[in-house]
């Protein structure tokens, strides 16, 4: 008898506990959920320029933010280019030069092979709750998900992106929607999700839209093929060495 | 006396043969002065014009900041040092701050640096007092260059992202307010020229210097501490060593005239010992020592020279003082280069660069006499006089 009052409290007790998660709670929730030990994923990027559309293939293995190195496969232009990011440094590759370069400076905001992604972008992938703090700025349905929007503002000064908006799927804590902001209050870029899929035991954005808006454009796709989620990645696929 | 009459005599006695000798041998000094002049013209226009758009009187530099080095341009900059902060407010000296950014054009990715400047500024020539319009938007000066290579005019607004001193994104709109024509590429290209205070506010930091640009004519050599001098010869370093690379580059065309010159003069010189070995062994026989035969076939030689000389200045001058004048219109892609160059190089010709010329090509033409003629020291002058050379 107490069992069975103790699971109707519970169910009974859950709902309001979701509605009483303040912004803070929820972006713990979303960090989580994303975070990783490692990953290794196949992905397509489809870059929408000025003059066409380019379609690149890439693998990468990831560790934590810290750590990443990415192979593109395709086209056969950019095939054997390679990226490593350290920390906050990154190299990159390119077998037609055989050279490695490291990215800094201006050439950091030059975009990755013609996408809307910047190099730096590449390079911002920080545990959220830890920089910002968020708070609930309404809901809206996104892909048939009712969705809570999140504003984040940094707690730090030296932080990218001065604000965000989320759009944070309310079950799954998966991002539906992201909105990056200026200190000016300027948007600067977004991220669409277009497609979800369960991979691995977790749900994961398998079609994302980048769009840098203060281009013109339609934006750069991103579609995740495949993706392995805490894989044994040994320690040289993140050395200089493995660039080559 | 006799050397000079009898060279001179056999000289034109030669006919067709000495004249073309003595065309080729116009057209090195023609060639040699004109190309020097128009490098010296060149050199003294961009020095000139690098100090009074760029230099100043030299400059005190950030000991962090290395403009090829990017990693340096946001490390590079701090509060100037109090005697060099005195020489910014007696109007000795203005600074300049330094900051990387992107600009969209037309909704296109722009990698640019920023530099903040004072608009009440006298130190250079450059035009920045429209930047102390007072407008919504930020004000901003750019170069032609950059306004061709961004599709921008005076009045469009763009948008310009960029990272404070925290690292933090920041975005907003200028507008360019002035379009300054400078043959100084230097400061034209991939820039754009902000008042300082407003950069400043842009990046969060307040007094903030990444170089200094002295007056003209001040006489500063000493190091700072935090702050390094860059002089003249520093800060040209790179002009210099083009001037110097297109100098070698130049005299290739001019020693193959030379050496064509040169070819005729040995020829002509070879050919007319032969002919007159007769002559030389009676020269001998009468008493005349072999060295005085020699200096007069050597003379022979070396009076193409002076003749090349006389028909260069005939034609040359007319030309180069023309051109002195009206100057030599530089192609357009010569404009990119990132070197200062003037669409019109006026050509510069000094008397030592004329004297120096003269001398290179007389000597030259000296040893290519002597050469051959030294061969009649070993003449027998019964030999000679048979027509037997040894």
């Amino acid at each position: 008898m107490r069992a069975r009052l103790f699971i109707i409290c519970f169910l009974l007790a859950m709902p309001i506990a979701i509605l009483a998660q303040n912004g803070n709670e929820i972006l713990k929730r979303v960090d989580e959920n994303m975070g990783a030990e490692s990953r290794i994923h196949e992905s397509t990027m489809i870059i929408h320029g000025r003059r066409g559309t380019r379609t690149v293939t890439s693998r990468s293995w990831i560790i934590g933010i810290d750590k990443s190195f990415t192979e593109f496969l395709s086209p056969a232009r950019e095939r054997g280019t390679k990226m490593l990011k350290l920390e906050d440094e990154l190299w990159t590759y390119s077998p037609s030069t055989d050279r490695t370069i490291r990215i800094a400076g201006h050439m950091l905001r030059q975009s990755v092979m013609g996408s809307d992604l910047s190099y730096e972008d590449a390079m911002e992938d920080p545990h959220l709750p830890n920089i910002y703090t968020a708070e609930k700025d309404g809901e809206e349905t996104i892909l048939e998900r009712n969705c809570w929007i999140l504003k984040l503002t940094a707690t730090k000064n030296d932080v990218a992106y001065h604000s965000r908006r989320l759009w944070v799927d309310k079950t799954r804590y998966l991002v539906l929607k992201e909105e990056r902001f200026a200190k000016s209050g300027k948007l600067l870029k977004t991220a669409e999700v277009k497609a979800v899929k369960r991979m691995d035991n977790r749900w994961v954005a398998t079609h994302m839209v980048f769009r840098d808006m203060l281009k013109k454009g339609k934006g750069t796709e991103f579609k995740l093929n495949k993706v392995t989620f805490n894989a044994n990645i040994p320690a040289h696929r993140f050395s200089k060495a493995a660039l080559r | 006396m006799l050397a000079f009459k009898l060279a001179l005599r056999n000289l034109f006695g030669a006919g067709l043969r000495t004249w073309l000798t003595v065309i080729v041998l116009s057209f090195s000094y023609v060639i040699i002065i004109f190309q020097q002049g128009m490098l010296d013209g060149w050199n003294k226009q961009a020095r000139r014009d690098m100090m009074h758009w760029e230099l100043g009187g030299g400059q005190y530099w950030h000991t962090a900041y290395d403009p090829y080095d990017f990693f340096t341009i946001e490390d590079g900059r701090g509060p100037l040092a109090p005697e060099l902060q005195s020489r910014v407010d007696q109007g000795q000296a203005t600074d300049v701050l330094i900051s990387q950014a992107s600009i969209y054009p037309d909704g296109r990715l722009m990698s640019v640096l920023l530099k903040g400047i004072d608009p009440n500024q006298t130190i250079l020539d450059m035009p920045t007092a429209p930047l102390v319009e007072n407008i919504t938007e930020i004000p901003a000066l750019i170069g032609r260059r950059m306004a061709e290579a961004a599709k921008l005019r005076k009045g469009d607004v763009v948008t310009v992202r960029w990272r404070d001193a925290n690292g933090t994104f920041d975005a907003t709109e200028i507008k360019i307010v002035e379009v300054m024509k400078t043959n100084v590429g230097s400061i034209d290209m991939g820039q754009l020229w902000l008042p300082k205070s407003r950069l400043e506010s842009m990046l969060g930091v307040e007094n903030m210097t990444t170089y200094l640009v002295l007056k003209r004519g001040s006489n500063a050599t000493d190091t700072v501490n935090g702050w390094v001098y860059r002089d003249h010869a520093y800060l040209m370093k790179e002009l210099t060593e083009m001037i110097k690379m297109k100098s070698v580059g130049g005299s290739i065309m001019f020693l193959v005239l030379l050496a064509l010159a040169w070819l005729a003069i040995f020829d002509t010189q070879v050919l007319s010992i032969f002919r007159r070995r007769k002559e030389i062994g009676t020269m001998i026989a009468l008493g005349m020592t072999r060295q005085r035969v020699v200096r007069i076939f050597t003379l022979e030689g070396a009076m193409h020279g002076i003749l090349a000389a006389a028909v260069a200045a005939l034609y040359g001058a007319p030309l180069f003082i023309w051109m002195a004048r009206s100057g030599w219109a530089m192609p357009e892609m010569t404009d990119d280069m990132g070197m200062a160059i003037a669409e019109r190089i006026y050509p510069s010709y000094s008397l030592g660069l004329i004297a120096m010329t003269t001398a290179i090509v007389m000597l030259s033409v000296i040893v290519v006499s002597f050469i051959p003629a030294r061969n009649i020291t070993t003449f027998n002058p019964t030999d000679a006089i048979k027509g037997k050379t040894s």
